[in-house]
Formats: structure tokens, sequence, C-alpha cells
């Protein structure tokens, strides 16, 4: 740019149109999809525009062609990184509908694994946020213990990735054997990681000067911007569903709501690692007080009945065949059902016309509302701060663009 | 059944926008506000402004479509209070061609989620200052959301080989997009016809004939 410039007349009226800079969609910071249109003064970002949609599927659309059944495996593929955290919130949505409440054991097998998916998603979202901004350790340490979170979805579901495992009217199938022994073990080790990764990362003199003062939100403006979970308690609001609107068996859990006092990118980091504690305590807490019997509703005509029944009922084989076809009947009616997810607040708005197929099902993204702001945050900020903002944000491009 | 002070609150609010509010009801305990499209910003400025409602947080604005309805679309907000800890949910219904007036000068939140409901269901949002598609593909034409929008959508595109580019051709289906009716299972498939079937005499209930449009 020297030359041009030298060779130009730049009298004081002359304007300089701000730089433009693709970021994205092929960027390994940009988190997946995410094509960022920046204008630039020098180093300096003045207008961040986020060009989302490269993942759109049209699954809002899609569900309102499937029977209640046959959406759940959805909202496995909208934040791939918990699947579960997002069944559990149309699982509840439905049965808010049906006006059925699931086996007090499935509720807990629900929380404990929503607590695993919590895990998963922080140790995802600090690792390669921790990338972005140079540590490349955190990340190869943090996979593999992630590893072992997803080995605990495939054991009781098949799947590590895609559960489809919170039907409405409770999970699809019990615990094996052994399971909850080895999930509590992992409790017992899952500290040790998480010291190592604080170890890396809290007092790291990079990693601090990357973060600290970067993308402050305050209190009123995260609410304005419609912020939820750790993105809102980063920003010094202690607001948490699982507390304040608890749902399944989320009353009888002690645990802590861990806020920042900052409102920066540090502030959200350390929230997200004070909140994997707390986890633990949760995933403990599940397992104890963890009762016995059945994991889903009795009633046939919402969960299927048990294979060996089949063999031998006639009236077990037409419930399965008529469940697997047509479906259930939802009663007509709305409802807005939100969980906290790892990410914030996961709601589903889920209308009913009294049919076997939803009307409507809206699907409320934390992450949609996240990336919103990501011009407010890193306007005035430099180019890398952008990525530091990014990390910080735990975007997901399944459930942004749904 | 709804507590006495989400009811209480449902009645102090209804007094208080009584010129643009069309009454409240709750549906599965959940506060429901019905308002017209022009009393939107009054509405929500009162719900987020005042000490008993104080809703701090726009959570979601999505459209919902009944085309058989005069005003088709309902506009719905959904609305949180953290202090209070409750919900307020506001809707609007309206037709097709009628502005609502944008949120985004009281929510900043609103500026993508009207985006949206734009983009998905065509419904304009008056004032918003970046009224783009947000989803959808660049130069993408309809609204997909609405429901006589087909679920397959239009256009397809693939990478031309002699052009080397994508090109945007009309969907071709290997086989006809099928819509199970379930609710009638030994009809399920009734709305389409299949070879041959033409000679055969009509069924007298239940009979959709694809091809006849």
């Amino acid at each position: 740019m020297g030359d041009a410039a030298e060779n130009l007349d730049m009298g004081e009226e002359t304007q300089i149109r701000p730089f433009t800079m693709n970021f994205g969609p092929q960027h390994p910071a940009a988190h997946g999809v995410l094509r960022l249109v920046l204008e630039m003064e020098g180093e300096i970002i003045e207008r961040a525009d986020p060009h989302i949609g490269l993942l759109h599927r049209g699954t809002e659309k899609l569900i309102e062609y499937k029977t209640y059944v046959q959406a759940v495996p959805y909202f496995d593929r909208l934040d791939y990184v918990a699947p579960m955290n997002q069944e559990h919130a149309f699982a509840l949505a439905t049965e808010k509908l049906l006006g059925i409440t699931p086996p007090k054991r499935a509720q807990y097998i629900r929380v404990l694994f929503c607590e695993i998916g919590r895990v998963l998603n922080h140790i995802m979202n600090i690792t390669t946020f921790a990338l972005d901004v140079g540590a490349i350790t955190p990340a190869l340490w943090g996979f593999e213990e992630r590893e072992k979170g997803m080995e605990f979805y495939e054991r009781v579901c098949g799947a590590r990735l895609h559960a489809n495992y919170f039907r409405p009217g409770g999970v699809h199938q019990d615990m094996p054997e052994g399971l909850a022994d080895d999930i509590l073990q992992w409790c017992e080790d899952l500290p040790n990681f998480l010291g190592d990764i604080d170890n890396l990362l809290t007092n790291n003199r990079i990693f601090k000067q990357r973060t600290v003062d970067i993308g402050v939100a305050s209190a009123e403006e995260a609410m304005d911007w419609g912020f939820t979970g750790p993105m809102l308690r980063g920003s010094n609001v202690a607001w948490d569903l699982r507390k304040s609107q608890p749902y399944d068996v989320y009353e009888e859990m002690e645990f802590d709501i861990p806020v920042g006092k900052t409102g920066d990118c540090y502030a959200r980091y350390l929230v997200r690692m004070a909140e994997m504690y707390e986890s633990i305590k949760i995933m403990k807490q599940a397992i104890e007080k963890m009762p016995e019997g059945p994991i889903k509703m009795n009633d046939y005509k919402v969960s299927p009945p048990p294979r060996a029944e089949m063999k031998t009922s006639m009236e077990a084989l037409i419930h399965h065949f008529k469940l697997y076809t047509e479906g259930y009947h939802v009663p007509a009616g709305e409802t807005y059902t939100a969980v906290e997810a790892p990410k914030g607040e996961f709601g589903v708005y889920l209308v009913s016309d009294g049919s076997n197929r939803p009307y409507r099902c809206r699907i409320r993204a934390p992450g949609f509302a996240h990336l919103q702001a990501l011009e407010f945050l890193s306007k005035g900020h430099q180019l890398a701060d952008t990525v530091s903002n990014i990390g910080s944000l735990d975007i997901v491009f399944g459930e942004i663009d749904r | 059944m709804p507590g006495e002070g989400i009811k209480d609150l449902a009645e102090f609010i209804i007094e208080k926008l009584d010129d643009v509010s069309l009454g409240f009801e709750f549906v599965q305990d959940e506060l429901i506000i019905n308002v017209k499209p022009e009393g939107v910003c009054k509405t929500l400025q009162f719900l987020r402004d005042n000490k008993e409602c104080s809703c701090q947080v726009l959570i979601d604005i999505c459209g919902v479509d009944y085309p058989d309805r005069p005003e088709r679309f309902e506009v719905i907000y959904q609305l949180l209070s953290m202090r209070q800890n409750h919900r307020v949910r506001v809707k609007v219904a309206v037709a097709e061609d009628v502005l609502v007036p944008t949120a985004t000068g009281i929510f900043s939140s609103a500026g993508w989620y009207e985006r949206e409901v734009w983009d998905m269901y065509g419904v304009m949002f008056e004032g918003n200052p970046d009224l783009r598609r947000i989803l959808t593909d660049y130069g993408f034409e309809g609204h997909p959301q609405r429901k006589d929008f087909p679920l397959t959508g239009y256009v397809e595109l693939r990478y031309d080989e002699e052009l080397k580019r994508v090109v945007y051709e009309p969907v071709t289906l290997t086989q006809d997009f099928r819509s199970f009716d379930y609710l009638s299972p030994w009809e399920g498939m009734t709305d389409v016809q299949l070879p041959g079937d033409e000679k055969g005499a009509k069924p007298e209930f239940g009979w959709k004939d694809s091809k006849a449009g």
C-alpha cells in the first residue's frame, strides 16, 4: 500500500474506504462455516458482519413433516457437541403437551447425561478457544478426556454423537451394568484433568493477554443482546434455568452457579471452568440418588413395549407398529420449554394442532443470539481479538443455522 | 394451574395496555398477550421498563404460518424476566402485506430474529435497519417456512464441470416426494397415483389426484 499511497494526493478531505476483509467460511478459527465480513481501519475492526446460513438444513421445516418420535434425531444434529441437552428440550416440550411425567429413574439418567454433555461441551470450547489464541496442548489433552465422555454416550445408546436417547416419556433404554461405576470413577479423575488445564491456562501470561478485557459486555448489555448461559454469567448475572426454573430432578441437586465479574473473554473462560466442577457434583449426586425402576412411561401409546413382549403379545406388536408409523397424537396447544444447555438457553416452541406431527417447532438456539453480538463485542478491537471473541462465544453452526 | 401472581400480572398488563392489547390467555400455564401490530413497540417497551414486568431479555422472535386465516402470520415474541422469574409471550397476527414495527430500538437482540422471520416467512419489519435475508442462500427467492413452500424447494445446485462453476437447476426428484397419510394407515398413499391406477375405479373416500393438481 505504501507506494500507492504516496502517489495519491492525500489531502485532508480524502476519504479512505475501510479495508474489507473476508474471514472464513473456511478458517480454523471460525469454528465451522462462519463467513465474517470485516471492515477495518488498519488493524481496528469498524464493522463485523457475520454471514451465516451455510449449514442451514431446514430442521424446523423438516420437523413439521415428521412425527414426534422421528423429530428427536434432528436435535442431535443441532449442537453436535452436546447432543443430549438438545433432545432434552424437545422431550420436555412434548411431555408438557402430552401432560405426562417420565419415571424418576429416567429423569435422573437425563440429568446425569445432560451434565456429561455439559462437561463435553465445555472441554471442547475451552480447548479450542485456547487453540485459537495459540495454545495447542490443552486441545491435545482435552480431546482425550472428551473421548472418555463420549464413550459413556456410546455405552448408553450406541452412538458417540447422534444419540437419539432422550425420548418423550423417558429415555430409550436403561444404563448397562457397570456404567454408573465407571462414570463415578470418571468424576473422580476429572478434577485432575481440569487441574492440568487450569495450570496451563488460567495464569498463563499469553492466554491472559489475549483474553482479559477483550469483548467486554456489562450485565445490562448482555441482557439487551439476549445472552444466556455462561455468556450471561460471565457478566455477573447469576441466572441459571436449572436453579430458577428447574426441570426434571434438578430441584433435588445441590450445586452453585459460578459467575464472572468482568464480562470479558477471560471471565467467560473462568465460568466454564468452574461450571465443570459443578457438573461433577451433579453427576455424583445423580448417580448416588438414582432409584431403580422403569426408564420410560409404561404407556405403550407413547413408549414402545419391550421387545420380548412383542414376541408373544399381539397387542404389544400392534402398539409397536402404530407407534413407529403413525406415532402418537399430541393434544392441540403450544408451549415454550427451555433448558439450560451448555451454551445457554435452548428453547423449543412447539405448536401442536392435535395431529401426529408438530404444526410448528421453533428452535431457539443460544448461539444465534451470541453470534449476533459479535459486532458489538469486536468493534474497536484488533483483528486478532475477534478470534478471541469468536472462541469465547462458544458457537457451533449446527444450532445457529439449524 | 397458573399461579395467582402471574394472573394478576396478566390483568395488570392488559389494563395498562388497554388501547393496543386484544386480551390475554393461558395455554399450558404460559401467559400469552395478544396485541395489535401497531402496538408491538409500546407493549415491548412497557414489558421491559415496568417494574412489575421487568422483562429485560428478548429471548426469541418467531413466526407461525396459518394459511387459512385472513391474518395469515403470527409473530411471536418470547420475553423473559430474570428479576421476577417469569416468561411472557406476545403474539401479533398479521396479514401478508402488513408491516410490523421493529423492536430493534428496544432490544438489540431483535435484529437477527426479525431478519430470520423475514427470511422464513416474508413478514416485513418496518424500521429494521438491516432487513436482509439471513439463513438462506444469496439470491434465494421465496420464504421457505411458509406452509405452501414445498419441503424439497424449487432449485438445487451442482458443480458444472464445463462451466467450472456451481449452477442452479430446478429440483428433479428420482422418486416423487411422498407424504404418507398416517392418520388412515390403510389408505396411506392416497395422494400418489401409481401407474395403472387410472384404469381402476376411484375410491369414494380419500382420493387425491396428485397429477390433476
